[in-house]
């Protein structure tokens, strides 16, 4: 499974605001930290408000912050806000698909993207945020700490 | 998006929460809990739960948890060994939360319990199965650290 840029930014942005839910964060914050354009993050920010997850906080200091239960989001309900993982009973058909050899391709890789989404759908933002510094080992403060951190200073580079 | 999910966790628990050992009178309110959360209830399976799990064998657990003497949830699992070439290990088969004290740390309350004696008994290992569509459940499970282990389940309907 290939996520979409604006998926994949989606989930780092939530994952950073949601491991320090009473903190707020600029959104050139976050961008920075990812390299990404401020331009690019304040869409899919605005996507992620619409859907309930962040709220926009006005002023000086302001910024955003998660609003929403992170042991009850999932991967999965982010996801799904930017792209659509239906199987290809949904939309055209690929060419070939309807061949044996396609049905039987389709069968296939239908019960991977059932394993996948099932993986996604059960993985809540809290859990994710304990993965970001092994399970269990953190608190949300110091995986908030670590979000927070440089990408380069995290990959060594 | 459901509701509850873009709304913030209930506040803490007000009311303490305990786990002990089923007792056989905890049957009908076990029952009555599974049927709650499923909408079916199964008497005849859940007795038969009981005589196998409940008893005094050393490697079998059914816990349930307690609020004001009230049965509110449960687990149920055991040591178990070699099947699917798997050196011992602990299975959990069942658990359940009532609805009116989910978030309130119970469940978490219940695999602690239920883990602690699986290492009791030997094991450094837990493992469970569900459908792929149990989303809550396992969502539950990963919360605990639980990841995809080693084996991947296969089934086939049989000819007529």
């Amino acid at each position: 499974m290939r996520l979409q840029i604006a998926t994949r930014l989606a989930l780092y942005a939530v994952l950073q605001l949601a491991a320090d839910p009473e903190k707020q964060f600029a959104a050139a914050e976050i961008a920075e930290r990812f390299g990404i354009s401020v331009n690019h993050l304040a869409k899919v920010l605005r996507a992620l408000g619409r859907a309930g997850l962040v709220e926009a906080v006005r002023g000086a200091g302001g910024g955003y912050r998660f609003r929403g239960n992170v042991k009850r989001v999932t991967l999965l309900d982010v996801i799904q806000l930017f792209e659509d993982l239906g199987t290809s009973a949904h939309g055209d058909p690929d060419p070939g698909e309807r061949s044996a050899e396609g049905r039987a391709l389709r069968r296939v890789l239908d019960e991977i993207d059932g394993i996948a989404k099932g993986t996604l759908a059960s993985i809540s933002l809290a859990t994710a945020v304990k993965l970001m510094d092994g399970a269990g080992a953190a608190g949300p403060g110091e995986a908030a700490e670590r979000a927070a951190r440089p990408l380069r200073a995290r990959t060594g580079a | 998006m459901a509701h509850q999910r873009t709304t913030a966790p209930p506040p803490p628990p007000v009311v303490e929460l305990r786990v002990r050992p089923a007792k056989g009178e905890d049957l009908r309110a076990v029952v009555a809990l599974d049927a709650e959360n499923t909408g079916v209830s199964k008497l005849a399976y859940w007795k038969d739960r009981f005589e196998w799990y409940a008893g005094r064998q050393p490697d079998r657990f059914f816990l349930v948890g307690e609020r004001e003497g009230h049965v509110v949830g449960y687990i149920v699992g055991e040591v178990r060994a070699w099947e699917f070439g798997s050196p011992p290990a602990g299975w959990i088969f069942a658990i359940d939360v009532s609805r009116t004290v989910r978030q309130h740390g119970l469940g978490t309350k219940l695999f602690d319990e239920i883990c602690a004696r699986f290492r009791k008994a030997g094991v450094d290992r837990v493992r469970t199965m569900l459908a792929k569509d149990e989303h809550l459940i396992m969502s539950f499970f990963r919360s605990q650290g639980m990841m995809g282990g080693p084996f991947i389940q296969l089934e086939k309907e049989l000819d007529p």
